[in-house]
């Protein structure tokens, strides 16, 4: 059960950094924390108390394994999870070259 | 390989094609023109053949990824629902991508613009045809990157704030959807959405399900923008480039919102009892998100922030017709749904051709352009009509039937919303129309020309699709319709249809 709480402060701490956060790039560390948050999230979901890895091996029998899946899903996310910081990390550079700030209350030609 | 193998055509198709253009693009002139609109092209007449295969088998036809059987391996589903939503995204799709091919001109690099298109429409495709809850998160995300990018494809500053901003939104969205998701799997052990349906009517699910349910309105709510959380697209949508600006408010929020919405609140979670709170969450939302739409939308000068929050208003509509969970009233948000997907796209090109001729989308400072621009004065008279719901276009017969479904289920509150809205739509597009294309021919703009050929005639077939889109509710058409209907009032029916081998 605790982990599941200290797994629930990290999506806080994550969502804490994106909304309270002025500066660009620590919104996107925000971000990101949150979505390791996530990821761990699930794979605490398929975890079993001792349990162990599910590969089958010969003159052996398997009692208590850990759940595969969610493992296979996290992988997944982690990518798309990769892919979205890079992109972030582009706009922000280039959010840098046109206003010359990190800032975003100073970041704000869009109104109405 | 049966005939079921179509399906993952319909993702393999956009996919190559987006990775070819990147290869390639760059070193042969015109490639890029001709593969984008060859897999358009045949994207289209597949969504169609879709159709017709589907009215042959009569039900619900699934491919399964590899050959292993539903609830163990990934399964695609073609049934009423989404061959309808996969008809709507590619007729415009197509359009779109010929719209594109001398409008992307004035921006450089049109290779990299049609990989992020054609990666749009994989993942839109994707989304609509999974029957793997975990896939339909991956498809959300292939589209939702391609669009946060396809925003920022100007990189001017305001373009640049509003891709960060949309990209963020998009972001927790996709977070909130990953933990219900997580939460879903840890509580059922599975990933088919058919079987999940199974699963939750057996279990005791009164906890969980609530929960999920509103990390889904949540995270699905964000990418359909529905009211509270409706503040990105105002800015997103103006930012892109017209034709993304009409891809976006045309199917992406429609495909990734409301499509996914539907089909996890009625096809996975209609086995509770706390059915009709859900409903009543719809329809309040929708009726909330067409009011303030429409009013935000009334005051703005620039053009396309004006049509952006018309979406805002009109996915309002959708969300409340679907939300009655009578079967009228479904039938007219999915009318609405298609209706809206064809008229707001138009309605974005014609923006668009206006900014490319006049070279502004300020309402302040245009006027008399329907002296020089005819064809876009004539095409989006129409698509204005349609969206104010003017009788013999398209979108008077869908929104009439969702303010008659309301009075039908004795919501009367709801259906004055939905005649105020139109009302305040109405006198919206009178405004466009005065302001744009009516009054005084100025001097700067004596010279405008009218658009090329190309995106004429892609406004044109939308325009005619507009003024035909009456006919889908008589009877010859009606099947269109009335499968998609079938399937989300049917419930459980789905998982039985997916799960029994999809004959």
């Amino acid at each position: 059960m605790s982990l599941y709480l200290l797994c629930f402060l990290l999506f806080c701490i994550g969502l804490y950094g994106v909304l309270r956060k002025r500066n660009i790039v620590k919104i996107i560390v925000g971000l990101g924390i949150m979505e390791y948050a996530m990821n761990l999230f699930f794979v605490l979901l398929g975890y079993r108390t001792h349990g162990r890895s599910p590969i089958e091996a010969s003159n052996q029998q398997i009692l208590n394994m850990v759940d595969p899946v969610p493992q296979a899903l996290v992988l997944t996310s982690i990518v798309i999870g990769l892919a979205v910081t890079a992109l972030f990390i582009s706009i922000a550079i280039r959010i840098y070259e046109k206003y010359g700030t990190f800032d975003i209350t100073k970041i704000k030609k869009l109104k109405g | 390989m049966g005939k079921e193998f179509i399906l993952s055509l319909m993702v393999i198709i956009p996919l190559g094609t987006a990775f070819v253009i990147s290869l390639f693009g760059k070193y042969l002139r015109n490639f890029c023109d001709k593969a984008i609109m060859v897999s358009s092209f045949l994207l289209l007449a597949l969504s169609l053949y879709c159709r017709f295969l589907l009215t042959n088998t009569a039900g619900t036809l699934v491919y399964k990824v590899g050959g292993w059987n539903p609830p163990f391996g990934i399964c695609m589903v073609l049934d009423g629902l989404s061959c309808f939503m996969l008809v709507t995204v590619n007729i415009v799709a197509f359009l779109i991508a010929l719209y594109s091919l001398k409008y992307m001109e004035q921006y450089t690099d049109k290779p990299k613009f049609f990989t992020l298109f054609s990666l749009m429409v994989c993942g839109m495709n994707g989304v609509i045809l999974t029957g793997d809850i975990f896939n339909l998160f991956v498809f959300v995300e292939i589209a939702s990157i391609a669009s946060y990018a396809l925003v920022a494809f100007g990189t001017e500053a305001e373009e640049l704030e509003a891709s960060f901003k949309y990209a963020i939104m998009g972001s927790i969205a996709s977070i909130f959807i990953f933990i219900g998701i997580a939460l879903l799997y840890g509580f059922t052990s599975t990933l088919n959405m058919a079987d999940m349906a199974k699963i939750l009517t057996v279990k005791d699910s009164f906890r969980l399900v609530p929960f999920v349910a509103v990390l889904f309105l949540m995270g699905f709510g964000i990418k359909a923008a529905l009211v509270p959380f409706h503040a990105w697209l105002a800015d997103a949508h103006p930012s892109a480039p017209a034709s993304i600006s009409a891809m976006l408010s045309g199917l992406l929020i429609k495909t990734l919102g409301v499509y996914s919405l539907v089909r996890i609140f009625f096809n996975v979670f209609n086995a509770g009892q706390v059915h009709t709170v859900y409903l009543k969450v719809f329809m309040f939302l929708g009726a909330l998100s067409i009011i303030v739409g429409v009013i935000l939308a009334i005051s703005q000068w620039d053009l396309k922030r004006l049509l952006a929050y018309h979406s805002v208003s009109q996915v309002g509509y959708i969300i409340l017709g679907i939300g009655l969970g009578t079967p009228l009233g479904i039938l007219g948000g999915l009318y609405h749904l298609f209706n809206h997907s064809i008229f707001k796209s138009l309605l974005f090109l014609n923006s668009g051709a206006v900014d490319y001729s006049a070279g502004t989308r300020d309402l302040k400072e245009t006027g008399g352009l329907a002296k020089v621009m005819p064809v876009t004065y004539g095409t989006s008279l129409f698509a204005s009509m349609s969206i104010a719901g003017v009788p013999p276009f398209n979108g008077f017969f869908s929104k009439f039937l969702i303010i008659l479904a309301c009075a039908q289920a004795g919501h009367i509150g709801y259906g004055i919303c939905a005649v105020i809205g139109s009302i305040l739509t109405l006198s919206s597009f009178m405004k466009v129309q005065k302001f744009v294309f009516l009054g005084e021919l100025k001097e700067k703009f004596k010279k405008v020309k009218e658009v090329p050929f190309s995106m004429q005639i892609s406004m044109i077939i939308l325009a005619v699709v507009c003024l035909l889109g009456g006919l889908m509710f008589v009877s010859p058409l009606k099947f269109f319709l009335q499968d998609a209907v079938n399937v989300v009032t049917g419930g459980m029916s789905y998982s039985n249809a997916v799960l029994g081998g999809g004959k």
